[in-house]
């Protein structure tokens, strides 16, 4: 990607930003379509809101307005978004050593630990740029994924179906773009075993455990890393 | 909707967020805690790429979505810019919808 040829410094900042924005856009159409649905499962538009504000978890948010829309209860919804939210504890275990400074300023933090801005902080190769890639990544999200929520649940209609400009397809290539420079050895190992593992999950076990299970990939890095053969 | 539900996933949320910038963000990691953390992303996201490409709701499906990463997977490869790889994975799954 981009981040082997741009090397200079005075590059890596507009870029950095850039795909910041860029992904904030995406997200948020992503969240018209939330926020219509949001209201349509019975919140109000307050709810769907804060919810977006203080969630701030995508997955999460779609699996519980989704099971009340089915005719489930708030209770019922809670379960498995709170399956969906179990990923960013290991998120933000991976950006701890990035995510340095005073309780307060790690306190905000923690509420931008999500998908895009693990993905892009650990696309850097250095500190500061991931440190740099995690609040520009994490700022773009934020605004445009509340702004989206705000607007779909005021319209109570949206863009559509987002699916239909292709916009589901462009998380998966965004996250292939940044994991890609992270699959040399012992990436590549800890990334096919998780991955073989969560698709094999994905017929059985509830929404949000594939990923979750995937963890298990950072034993045979592990293992690699300190050069035993698995 | 109850608000007392909503905002106990609020708090659930960022609990689960917070345990590692919160409780591991301010000591010393040793190298060996850091070898393991600097891995724990790679196959999280790994998986979820193949998931959000692959998952029809309890079953794997190859739709629109799958030529959209084969797309995206050989522009990574030409080392294409970060947001060319992106609209280029959206506008493969949008034209074979528009044509499905």
């Amino acid at each position: 990607m981009a981040a082997a040829v741009e090397t200079t410094r005075s590059r890596a900042p507009q870029r950095i930003v850039r795909d910041a924005v860029g992904i904030g856009l995406a997200v948020g159409v992503y969240a018209v379509s939330f926020g219509v649905l949001a209201v349509a499962a019975g919140l109000s538009a307050a709810q769907a809101c804060v919810m977006s504000m203080l969630v701030f978890t995508g997955a999460s948010q779609f699996a519980f307005v989704g099971v009340l829309a089915g005719g489930g209860g708030a209770l019922a919804a809670f379960g498995p978004a709170v399956v969906l939210a179990a990923r960013n504890a290991a998120y933000g275990l991976s950006l701890a050593p990035i995510l340095r400074g005073r309780l307060p300023q790690r306190a905000l933090a923690a509420q931008l630990v999500i998908d895009e801005t693990t993905a892009m902080a650990r696309a850097q190769d250095e500190p500061a740029a991931a440190r740099r890639a995690f609040y520009a990544t994490g700022v773009s999200v934020w605004v445009c994924w509340n702004l989206g929520t705000l607007v779909g649940a005021l319209l109570g209609s949206g863009l559509g179906d987002p699916r239909t400009l292709g916009l589901d397809a462009m998380f998966p290539a965004a996250f292939l773009a940044l994991l890609a420079p992270q699959l040399r050895r012992p990436g590549a190992p800890a990334a096919a075993i998780g991955a073989v593992i969560a698709l094999a999950l994905v017929p059985f076990a509830p929404a949000g455990v594939p990923v979750i299970a995937a963890l298990a990939g950072v034993v045979p890095g592990v293992l690699v890393a300190r050069g035993v053969r698995a | 909707m109850s608000w007392t539900v909503l905002l106990a996933l609020c708090a659930a949320s960022y609990a689960l967020k917070a345990v590692g910038p919160v409780l591991a963000g301010g000591r010393e990691l040793g190298p060996q805690v850091r070898q393991v953390l600097d891995l724990v992303a790679v196959p999280l996201l790994a998986a979820l790429i193949l998931v959000q490409t692959l998952d029809g709701g309890h079953r794997l499906v190859a739709d629109a979505r799958l030529p959209a990463l084969a797309v995206a997977a050989l522009l990574v490869w030409r080392r294409a810019p970060f947001l060319v790889v992106v609209l280029a994975a959206a506008a493969t799954a949008a034209l074979l919808r528009a044509v499905a």
